[in-house]
């Protein structure tokens, strides 16, 4: 018996995909001269897989801030900032997001992973109650693993399920913490906040919002489906993440509740790891000013979500619920999502292969984000390709091809 | 007369051929991953149908311990004794 004896099954699956052309989860990009545009093998190839929801990855204020800070500051902190200490700019950053999000506090992690690992592990312990949304992220589960409370899901964005838990509780002792998405990340649908925030206001318990894909993409300013919805001050605790609409990586929570700052030392994924780097912070922090005075890339995001959302759907292909940035199509089998993957990226358009368990009813997804700096354009060229592999491999039926 | 296993056990069956969408059989000493070929969100999901079948919460954290039908069987009898 060998240590990864047990993941062979995992192997054998892996290998299987591997066979069939490309390796998805090894996509080696030679170039990438824009958020929308790079090179795979030598072909000009339209980014439609990179989260990169304002495109502000090449934004020149936010390249040039990071180059400065870089030279003035060094590569990196090599350490954490309980034990470094912090730089001026992490204070700045948290700063500048407790002002964003009006709310008294704010903490940066290293990574939106880590945000939520950190915040939930803290916040709910030994005989509280975390209660998840059933689709929820993959680091919610891991942070309900690294904290003790005790666990329950409810069925994907429904309220009265929620409600139904939280009743079956009664008055079990501990305290209840709430946690949703703003945007859930594999097929885009957005959660009930208003009937969840009802139901918290009913019953009780804290509410917690991961808007990790709908800061910048949601609300009049981009606070998220919070602010969209009309309930922030039901929101206790929002934790979102610098690696979409910023462009760069890192994670955050704020919040209004007193004593917050406490988390600086007891909550372990923010105090034993390395900061953020001076470069990224630097850039975050312009990143997050030109998302405030930019909310036309707001408008041009949900024009171009539109665009392809209604573009897919009319092909025939199975798409989610409503159109966002994220636009799933749901394949017939494992079989034919990796071949169309595949015959995406040999036409030159490159998104993600999401297979299961990772995905919703276990359905594999052909799962595309759009970003505000497509062109109309590049959308019809995704869409053009979308209908010839699709129809080619049976996807959709060739007759919607002529109708699109 | 059935006894509170039996019952337990025969509804882990139900919820479990509800959620895979195929006919399971489920006897005590069944490993839920190698006999069941039931993964972690498929186990997830059929906990949350046992929590409607008996009105009871079963906490995710509980099922560290759990490797067969048995022992999910105890758990919710042991969960149900408790409430």
């Amino acid at each position: 018996m060998g240590l990864f004896d047990k993941h062979l099954a995992y192997r054998d699956a892996y290998k299987a995909i591997q066979q069939a052309g490309a390796d998805p989860f090894k996509v080696r990009f030679d170039a990438v001269h824009s958020p929308t545009e790079g090179v795979v093998e030598g072909r000009p190839t339209i980014l439609l897989g990179t989260n990169n929801y304002l495109g502000l990855t090449f934004d020149e204020e936010a390249i040039a801030a990071s180059v400065k800070a870089v030279q003035e500051r060094g590569t990196g902190t090599t350490g954490s900032r309980i034990a470094n200490g912090s730089f001026e700019a992490h204070v700045e950053l948290e700063r500048d997001l407790a002002k964003f999000y009006g709310r008294k506090h704010a903490m940066v992690f290293t990574t939106g992973y880590q945000a939520n690992l950190g915040v939930l592990s803290t916040l709910v312990g030994r005989g509280d109650h975390l209660i998840l949304d059933a689709d929820s992220h993959a680091s919610i589960y891991d942070a309900s693993r690294l904290g003790q409370a005790e666990v329950i899901r409810f069925r994907h964005n429904d309220p009265e399920d929620l409600a139904k838990r939280l009743r079956r509780l009664g008055d079990a002792p501990g305290e209840r913490l709430i946690v949703v998405e703003g945007v859930y990340s594999m097929i885009g649908d957005v959660a009930p906040l208003k009937e969840i925030a009802a139901v918290k206001r009913e019953l009780g318990g804290y509410l917690l919002v991961d808007e990790a894909h709908s800061m910048g993409v949601l609300g009049a300013t981009g606070r998220g489906l919070a602010e969209a919805a009309g309930v922030e001050d039901d929101v206790d605790f929002i934790v979102g993440t610098f690696s979409k609409s910023l462009g760069a990586i890192g994670g955050f929570c704020v919040s209004n509740l007193d004593d917050f700052d406490v988390m600086r030392v007891v909550c372990r994924p923010y105090m034993f790891t390395a900061s953020l780097p001076p470069a990224v912070v630097a850039s975050t922090i312009t990143a997050l000013r030109r998302m405030i005075e930019q909310p036309q890339l707001r408008d041009r995001l949900n024009h171009n979500a539109k665009r392809l959302y209604d573009g897919l759907t009319a092909l025939g292909f199975h798409t989610g619920p409503t159109a966002s940035p994220v636009v799933a199509s749901a394949m017939p089998d494992q079989e034919r999502a990796i071949a169309m993957w595949n015959g995406l990226l040999q036409a030159g358009v490159y998104l993600n292969l999401a297979l299961p368990p990772a995905t919703p009813d276990s359905r594999p997804l052909l799962r595309a984000s759009v970003s505000a700096a497509h062109t109309d354009d590049q959308i019809d060229a995704v869409l053009k390709t979308f209908a010839e592999v699709g129809a080619a491999l049976g996807v959709i039926e060739p007759l919607k091809r002529a109708r699109a | 007369m059935e006894t509170v296993t039996d019952l337990s056990l025969r509804e882990i069956g139900v919820a479990a051929s509800k959620v895979l969408g195929r006919p399971v059989e489920v006897r005590a000493e069944s490993h839920i991953g190698r006999d069941l070929a039931v993964d972690s969100l498929a186990l997830m999901n059929i906990i949350m149908e046992l929590e409607d079948t008996f009105d009871i919460s079963i906490p995710l954290d509980r099922l560290a311990s759990v490797e067969t039908a048995g022992d999910l069987s105890k758990l919710i009898n042991d969960l149900r004794t408790r409430a």
